[in-house]
C-alpha cells in the first residue's frame, strides 16, 4: 500500500507510506483528482508524514494538486516531519506558496478556520 | 575500502525504479553512509532512472544500466540509456525546466541530483542515449579506516 485517500469535513486527505516515486505518483495522482472532482470536497492534505523518500515526482505531484485546488477556490496544505522529505520541499521553494504543517490536526485546524 | 564495482541491467519500467535505489543504497552501504547519505544517493538514482524512462525512452521499453563503483570513500554511479539523448542539455539542466509539464513534472531531476550530489557529469547524443555520472563522497568513512 503506498497511500490511502480519506476525507474529513471538507477536506481530501491523502496519507502517503513508504517511498513517493515516479512510479507510485503517476497512479496517486489520477487517484487523488478523480477522487477530487467526485467528492466535490474544497481543500486537500497531502499527508507525507510515513514516507522514507520523496523524489522529484513528489514535487511535481504536489504542485498539479496544488493548481487543482486553488483553480476550485480551495486550498492545499502538506504535512510533513520527516527531514528528507522536508530537505526536497524547501529546495522546490514550495514553501513560498504553501503551508506545511507538523500533524494533520493542526492542518485541519488552520483550514476549517 | 577496497576498489569495487557493480553493474545492473533492467527494462525502463517505472516499478524498476524502487529496484534501482535498492540495489545502489545496498552496494554503498559498504562505505557505511548515514541515513541522510543514503537518502541523497536513492533519491539522485532515482531522478537518473526516471529521467531514462519518461525522456530517453519516452515510455517505450528500451533497457537502462546503472552501473556503480566505490574508490576509497567515493561512491561513483552511473545511468545509462539508449534513448533520443537530450539535444540541449544546458537548458534541461536548468531548475525548473520541464519538457513534460502536462505530465506534472517538477522539472527539478537535474538540481536534485546536482544538490544531492558531489559532482554530476551529463553526457547526451541525439538518438544515442545519455551517460549520467554523478559522484559523492562518504565523509563518514574516512574517519574509521
Amino acid at each position: 500500500m503506498s497511500y490511502t485517500i480519506d476525507t474529513e469535513k471538507n477536506n481530501l486527505i491523502v496519507h502517503f507510506y513508504g517511498e513517493l516515486d515516479h512510479h507510485i505518483s503517476e497512479k496517486a495522482r489520477l487517484k487523488i483528482d478523480m477522487k477530487y472532482k467526485e467528492s466535490s470536497l474544497k481543500n486537500i492534505i497531502l499527508d507525507l508524514t510515513q514516507l522514507s523518500l520523496m523524489d522529484s515526482s513528489g514535487i511535481g505531484l504536489i504542485m498539479g494538486r496544488y493548481k487543482n485546488a486553488t483553480e476550485n477556490k480551495g486550498k492545499l496544505a502538506i504535512v510533513s516531519s520527516n527531514v528528507y522529505v522536508d530537505k526536497l520541499i524547501r529546495m522546490s521553494g514550495l514553501l513560498k506558496i504553501i503551508e506545511v504543517y507538523k500533524n494533520i490536526d493542526d492542518a485541519l485546524e488552520t483550514l476549517e478556520g | 575500502m577496497d576498489k569495487n564495482y557493480m553493474k545492473l541491467e533492467f527494462l525502463s519500467k517505472s516499478s524498476n525504479e524502487s529496484f534501482a535505489r535498492v540495489v545502489v543504497a545496498s552496494f554503498a552501504s559498504q562505505l557505511d553512509p548515514t541515513l541522510e547519505e543514503l537518502s541523497d544517493i536513492k533519491t539522485a538514482v532515482s531522478e537518473a532512472v526516471t529521467n531514462a524512462i519518461i525522456h530517453g525512452y519516452e515510455y517505450g521499453d528500451g533497457m537502462i544500466t546503472v552501473e556503480a563503483s566505490i574508490n576509497r570513500n567515493e561512491i561513483e554511479i552511473s545511468i545509462t540509456d539508449e534513448g533520443k539523448g537530450i539535444e540541449d542539455i544546458k537548458q534541461a539542466m536548468e531548475p525548473f525546466y520541464t519538457s513534460k509539464p502536462d505530465l506534472d513534472r517538477s522539472g527539478m531531476g537535474f538540481t536534485v541530483m546536482e544538490t544531492f550530489m558531489d559532482d554530476l557529469i551529463v553526457e547526451s547524443h541525439k538518438d544515442k542515449g545519455t551517460i549520467v555520472t554523478m559522484k559523492k563522497k562518504i565523509n563518514t568513512s574516512i574517519d574509521k579506516e
